[in-house]
């Protein structure tokens, strides 16, 4: 497939995934919106990986992905902590940082 | 035991009491008191064996210790001990005894932790002017200084819910810094230029710093002046008759016998040093005779007894100071050997007086002698002494000044001393007319009777060494001539001993004649030259003028120094202060505290990263 149209997928999906991150008030959409953006960056070493044909980007796919697995974890366990303590998982009605 | 030895067993015996009684036993005041007087005997114990066996020591016995280590010109601390620190230190220890016994009975009525606290100061300072003695080097000579001077302010201050005396404290030990700053600035020039303030190097080398010319005088000339002060010289001599506010035994260890004395003792000790700067001599000479002859004119109208005295010892410091400045070294210093016991003599007599009498005005004591025959006639002694009488001890020391300041090419010094001879019999005349003869003039005088025993010991015990010190002089001439000996000879006229001597007994009978027979000569006196008894009775308006100068000057800098202070440096710190707080409040509005918000702020400055990196396009 053509470089260029795979990498216009790829930013449209990162896109996608800071809109998500930037708009959605709820934390869980905010972490699904955060997995898009990995998604891309893991999207766009395997399109050069394959075009290199370099199979260490398959490799770093593949630590990516646990990663991300472990990451989405503890985000859970975080929004689900703060929705026991604050009875809410909107993002923005938490604010006890506030200066 | 060796020198050594025995000069530390002196010199620690009353600091290890000092420590016993303030950290433990000071609550029974009078065990302290025991464990202070036995401290202060084993000093003077020790201290006497080195004097009885003076002439087997040949050599100058130093021990140093490292105390400042540096790459060069490291100072140490040690003692130095030779005839001359010997000599003093047989003094403080026997006019610290006596002076410790005394106590016993004349602080009867103290409570028992006053006492303690007393007995502690006692020891502080006897422990003090021994270090000062030992020192074998000006830096710790200086730290010893102040240490006395400090033992001194306690001891003044004892009384310390008096404000006169709480005053008096203050004032004794501000006045006395005032000499200090000179000393310490001496030293410091002297270390820079020098590198040693080694007491034993320095006056066996006295020419290496004859090599510095003038700037060798100036630091002189600075070190005198923290004896100025310590020894009460004019014009920093203000504080010694406030100082008698102090208990009478304090007032006869410290301002009479030893402390006062530090700073002739000072100059004794770097003799050679000042011989090599005529120009000092000169000054020290002329500034010890005035001040001899400018506190004797003031002893003359003073009502209280204890204040004679310290004006007298003012003018007996000039006379030492006088004799130092006439080139010898034994004149000076035999002063003090005789002047230490029958100065302390006098005012522990003065104090029996007082204890009986419960005022300090002569004029409030009379008929003394016959109610009080110990006191009476000890003092009497004290005074014939001091009004050089021979055969007792003054005679024999204020001749030797006598001669030596007669020999020297300026008069005028000599003229201010000769004056002086009569002053002094005239005035301590006068006291022992007033106090202790004629009939008694109050209710108290009428009871008086001689103190207990502990004082009547330390009357005597000073008495006979005021009697015979005198013969002592040719020991100590030639002990001293070890230390320092300069060559070429002295005329002795004869008609010099009949002057003073003359001068003494002149005015000692008129004294007791105005005194006893004719007061209306010293009240018509008084009257007709009220100008000049004004003046005495203000002090030369001298007080005055340091007030003035405080208050209208040191006073008026201080405001604005406290306006600027308040005003200027305050107003910048506190403007950077204000405005680093608003600064931080209009920031702190960015942290909202929501996660979002950060995101964004993230994700603008990765955009901005972006276009900076690749902004090219």
């Amino acid at each position: 497939m053509d470089l260029n149209a795979l990498l216009l997928l790829s930013i449209i999906l990162f896109s996608f995934g800071i809109y998500g991150v930037l708009s959605r008030r709820n934390a869980l959409g905010i972490l699904i919106a955060l997995e898009l953006i990995f998604n891309s960056a893991n999207l766009n070493f395997g399109i050069f990986s394959k075009h290199f044909g370099n199979p260490e980007g398959i490799l770093t796919i593949i630590f990516g992905i646990a990663l991300t697995a472990a990451e989405v974890v503890l985000g859970f366990a975080i929004v689900i902590l703060l929705f026991r303590l604050r009875k809410t998982s909107q993002a923005d009605e938490v604010n006890i940082l506030k200066g | 035991m060796d020198f050594q030895t025995l000069a530390l067993v002196s010199l620690f015996s009353p600091f290890v009491s000092f420590w016993i009684i303030g950290v433990f036993i000071r609550k029974w005041g009078r065990f302290s008191a025991y464990v202070s007087i036995f401290a202060v005997f084993v000093s003077l114990l020790a201290s006497s064996v080195m004097l009885l066996n003076l002439e087997h020591l040949k050599e100058p016995v130093i021990k140093n210790f490292l105390w400042l280590p540096a790459k060069e010109n490291q100072i140490y601390f040690g003692i130095f001990l030779d005839n001359l620190s010997i000599i003093m230190l047989f003094i403080v220890a026997l006019v610290a005894f006596a002076v410790q016994v005394y106590s016993l009975g004349y602080m009867d009525t103290e409570t028992p932790p006053s006492l303690g606290r007393y007995y502690a100061y006692h020891s502080l300072f006897t422990f003090s002017m021994m270090g000062l003695v030992l020192a074998n080097n000006i830096l710790e000579m200086f730290v010893f200084w102040e240490l006395v001077g400090v033992c001194s302010y306690l001891l003044i201050g004892f009384y310390y819910y008096k404000p006169e005396a709480a005053r008096a404290a203050l004032k004794a030990f501000w006045i006395t810094k005032l000499g200090d700053v000179g000393f310490i600035t001496g030293l410091l020039l002297l270390y820079f230029k020098f590198g040693n303030l080694d007491i034993h190097y320095l006056i066996h080398n006295p020419g290496i710093l004859k090599g510095l010319g003038a700037l060798g005088s100036g630091i002189l000339l600075l070190i005198f002046c923290g004896a100025i002060g310590k020894s009460a010289q004019f014009p920093l001599h203000i504080w010694l008759p406030d100082a008698m506010e102090g208990p009478t035994p304090v007032s006869a260890l410290i301002h009479a016998a030893t402390m006062v004395a530090a700073g002739v003792y000072m100059v004794s000790r770097l003799f050679p040093v000042f011989v090599e700067f005529p120009d000092v001599m000169w000054v020290i000479l002329i500034l010890g005779s005035f001040t001899a002859f400018f506190a004797a004119t003031m002893a003359i109208v003073q009502d209280d007894i204890k204040r004679v005295l310290a004006y007298s010892t003012i003018s007996q410091l000039g006379y030492m100071m006088a004799g130092l400045g006439a080139g010898s070294l034994f004149a000076g210093f035999f002063h003090l050997f005789t002047h230490a016991y029958f100065k302390a003599l006098l005012f522990l007599g003065a104090g029996a007086a007082i204890h009986a009498v419960h005022s300090n005005s002569i004029w409030d004591m009379g008929g003394l002698l016959k109610r009080a025959p110990v006191t009476g006639i000890t003092f009497l002694i004290g005074v014939l002494a001091l009004a050089g009488l021979p055969p007792l001890s003054g005679f024999f020391s204020k001749e030797e000044i006598l001669v030596y300041v007669f020999n020297y090419e300026n008069k005028l010094p000599f003229i201010f001393l000769t004056i002086t001879v009569f002053l002094t019999a005239f005035y301590m005349g006068r006291a022992y007319v007033v106090a202790f003869l004629g009939s008694p003039r109050s209710k108290h005088a009428e009871k008086a009777h001689d103190p207990d025993f502990s004082m009547k010991f330390s009357l005597i015990l000073l008495a006979i060494f005021a009697i015979f010190a005198g013969f002592y002089a040719k020991d100590i001439h030639h002990f001293l001539e070890v230390v320092f000996h300069k060559k070429g000879e002295v005329s002795h006229p004869s008609f010099l001993m009949y002057l003073s001597v003359g001068l003494g007994l002149f005015g000692l009978l008129s004294s007791y004649y105005i005194y006893s027979r004719a007061l209306y000569i010293a009240q018509n006196a008084s009257t007709k030259f009220s100008f000049i008894h004004k003046t005495l009775i203000r002090r030369y308006y001298i007080d005055d003028l340091f007030e003035w100068v405080y208050r209208k000057i040191l006073l008026l800098l201080s405001g604005f120094a406290g306006w600027w202070d308040r005003h200027v440096v305050d107003g910048i710190v506190n403007w950077i202060i204000y405005s680093t707080a608003r600064i931080g409040r209009s920031l702190r509005t960015i942290q909202t505290g929501v996660v979002q918000d950060y995101m964004i702020y993230i994700t603008i400055g990765f955009i901005l990263l972006i276009v900076i990196v690749f902004g090219r396009f």
